[in-house]
């Protein structure tokens, strides 16, 4: 299990490589020029050393060697500096935007908690509801509560989030005025008062997302479930006279949960990227709202480096899924 | 035993698939569905013969008829769906989007569907292309796409109207990029299914009467993988639709003048508050459109597996 691990923690670097390249070749073909906005007045050779100073003065391998360098070694510095008090980075060049002329992990650390707030918390409701109605949705097959779940699952995928949201929020913001249409992100949570906002505010995007996630998870749940269901094991257990519950929710429960946690590990990145529509529904400044004022600015260091994260997070989860489910299922042998 | 009884009507396997898929009832519903929404969008132009881009300014924000029942506002039968604040007819823009619509849908889902196809087959067919395909096939799977497909968007955007005029540069534009960020599946579905079938007696006697690869792959492989790459294709429409009306809703894809469905509901989130069935009717639209198509992936699951069909 280590060696797999390490192993696969190894060619992870190569794949985060290339698709570094990838992302930062498709960005070079940009036809935008961020200098495009300046005045015409301006001498064409101070033109020359603004782009110097934006660093577009190199050809493209320096200038993706420095981003990789700044990515990997100066940004990890400054947090060991900010978190230690240490003085590593002396000062060196980190990834600054082109729009805010700020470092862009500074912007990024501010936009995070707003997105892990919905978005990681729409993904836990979505597991939450999903694991109980794949349950009883296989264990009463073809019953009133499955064919609804069915239903409800093909509409919650079918739907684009775009749509569910605006029409929560014609609904429940225009109509009834219980939640607001707009996530406000200056509000601090002091007192019971501001929580119960909080609540509010997030209740709508939250859900939206929950259900999107529900709908995919609870599928799962279901054909595991019903997969293990028509097992031996199953007809043994009952046989030695075991209860149903004991038999359903320990024997069978525990095995299907195996492929589910591998997909519920798998569909983590895609919410951040599912986020993106979301955030934009309902007004978060979260991170995917960051990315989509990036691509509109031709901000393109804030693009590469927000979309690279992405990246990191997919071949993140994919090898933690591939871990979880050796771990999980004794059978599975990587070695 | 006699002759008489066992002379029967030759069945192709596709009235068996057509017999089950009969059963499901969702997948009928959802058929029916599409067939209707189809019709609509294509016929619709030729008895609606409002044009979408019209401008009526006199009779600018209409209410639909169902509004115009129940409260005094304006509303008018000659827009029976309302008009927008320009005073272009509901109705025949919901018409014209469909197609735009419908029309990326089919192309990106048969450009993704041929691309996964392509490679899967070679991954599986020829052992010396198969770790190189599917490295490449897990890379691009790791790839964050929707960033990816706004960055596209936007980069090739203005070079492809100045070659293709505005409507058609965007068109191939987002076919083609969400034709190249959805075939991983197929592929890996294909291949795997390549696979098994290669190695199958039949095959080996096809092989040993000295059947040429590109005859092996027609004749024999793509005809039995046909299955899951239909099951795959619905998956694929669904998906390209949304996406489409995804990146219109974020405001990278067809230009303003241009509705698409995703494109009629992004304009009008402005204004819900006053006017939602500008926000609804689209979104419906694409829902139900999306809903059917996935009934019909799931009916046709069912169908076209041989362990349910028999019973």
């Amino acid at each position: 299990m280590l060696t797999f691990t390490i192993r696969r923690l190894l060619l992870s670097i190569p794949t985060l490589l290339f698709i570094a390249l990838v992302i930062f070749l498709l960005l070079e073909l940009a036809p935008g020029d961020p200098m495009a906005e300046m005045p015409l007045t301006i001498p064409p050779e101070v033109k020359e050393k603004m782009r110097e100073a934006l660093g577009l003065g190199q050809p493209w391998y320096v200038r993706f060697y420095l981003w990789l360098y700044q990515f990997f070694i100066v940004e990890p510095q400054y947090w060991i500096d900010a978190l230690f008090g240490t003085d590593f980075a002396q000062g060196a060049q980190r990834i600054i935007s082109f729009q805010s002329r700020s470092p862009v992990f500074d912007t990024i650390g501010e936009r995070l908690p707003q997105t892990l707030w919905v978005v990681g918390m729409s993904y836990v409701v979505g597991v939450i509801l999903a694991i109980p109605i794949g349950i009883i949705s296989a264990y009463r097959q073809y019953s009133i509560f499955d064919q609804i779940g069915t239903l409800i699952s093909m509409i919650g995928f079918s739907v684009p989030t775009f749509f569910t949201g605006v029409l929560l929020i014609v609904i429940f913001s225009v109509h009834l005025g219980w939640f607001p249409s707009i996530y406000d992100t200056t509000l601090e949570v002091t007192d019971w008062t501001s929580f119960k906002m909080q609540l509010r505010q997030m209740a709508m995007p939250v859900f939206v997302l929950a259900l999107y996630n529900a709908a995919q998870i609870s599928r799962y749940m279901r054909a595991s479930m019903l997969d293990n269901l028509g097992q031996d094991y199953v007809r043994t257990a009952r046989a030695k006279g075991m209860t149903e519950k004991v038999v359903v929710l320990k024997h069978v429960l525990r095995n299907s949960m195996i492929p589910v946690v591998t997909v519920i590990a798998l569909g983590v990145p895609q919410v951040f990227g599912g986020a993106i529509i979301t955030e934009q529904v309902f007004k978060v400044n979260g991170l995917g709202q960051l990315l989509i004022v990036a691509i509109h600015g031709n901000d393109i260091p804030m693009v590469m480096t927000l979309t690279f994260i992405f990246a990191i997070l997919i071949v993140l989860f994919n090898l933690i899924a591939d871990i979880l489910y050796g771990v999980l299922d004794p059978r599975i042998r990587y070695d | 035993m006699t002759d008489t009884t066992s002379v029967q009507r030759v069945r192709s396997q596709w009235w068996d698939v057509w017999d089950q898929f009969k059963t499901h009832k969702g997948a009928m519903i959802g058929l029916a569905f599409l067939i209707f929404i189809t019709l609509f969008v294509l016929l619709g132009p030729y008895i609606w013969r409002i044009d979408a881009t019209a401008l009526d300014i006199r009779n600018k924000d209409l209410r639909p008829f169902y509004v115009g029942f129940f409260s005094d506002v304006k509303w008018s039968w000659s827009h029976p769906l309302g008009t927008d604040n320009l005073g272009r007819d509901i109705l025949a823009n919901l018409i014209q989007g469909g197609q735009i619509s419908l029309a990326v849908g089919w192309t990106a889902m048969v450009i993704s569907l041929v691309l996964g196809t392509f490679i899967g087959v070679l991954a599986g067919y020829f052992r010396a292309l198969d770790g190189l395909l599917m490295r490449f096939t897990d890379l691009v799977l790791a790839l964050p796409l929707l960033p990816l497909l706004l960055v596209m968007m936007l980069l090739f955007r203005d070079p492809l109207r100045a070659a293709f005029g505005p409507e058609t540069g965007i068109f191939i534009l987002i076919v083609t990029g969400i034709g190249i960020t959805s075939w991983m599946h197929t592929a890996r579905i294909v291949r795997g299914d390549v696979l098994a079938i290669k190695e199958r007696e039949f095959v080996l006697a096809a092989r040993s009467i000295g059947t040429p690869s590109r005859r092996m792959i027609t004749r024999h492989l793509l005809p039995n993988v046909m299955s899951p790459i239909m099951v795959s294709a619905t998956l694929g429409l669904a998906s390209a639709i949304i996406t489409e009306s995804a990146l219109s809703f974020l405001g990278l894809g067809f230009p303003s003048d241009f509705p698409t469905w995703g494109k009629i509901l992004f304009d009008s989130v402005a204004r819900m508050a006053v006017f939602p069935e500008r926000v609804i009717w689209p979104g419906l639209c694409i829902s139900l459109t999306v809903l059917s198509v996935n009934y019909i992936g799931d009916g046709l699951r069912d169908a076209l597996d041989p362990r349910i069909r028999g019973l």
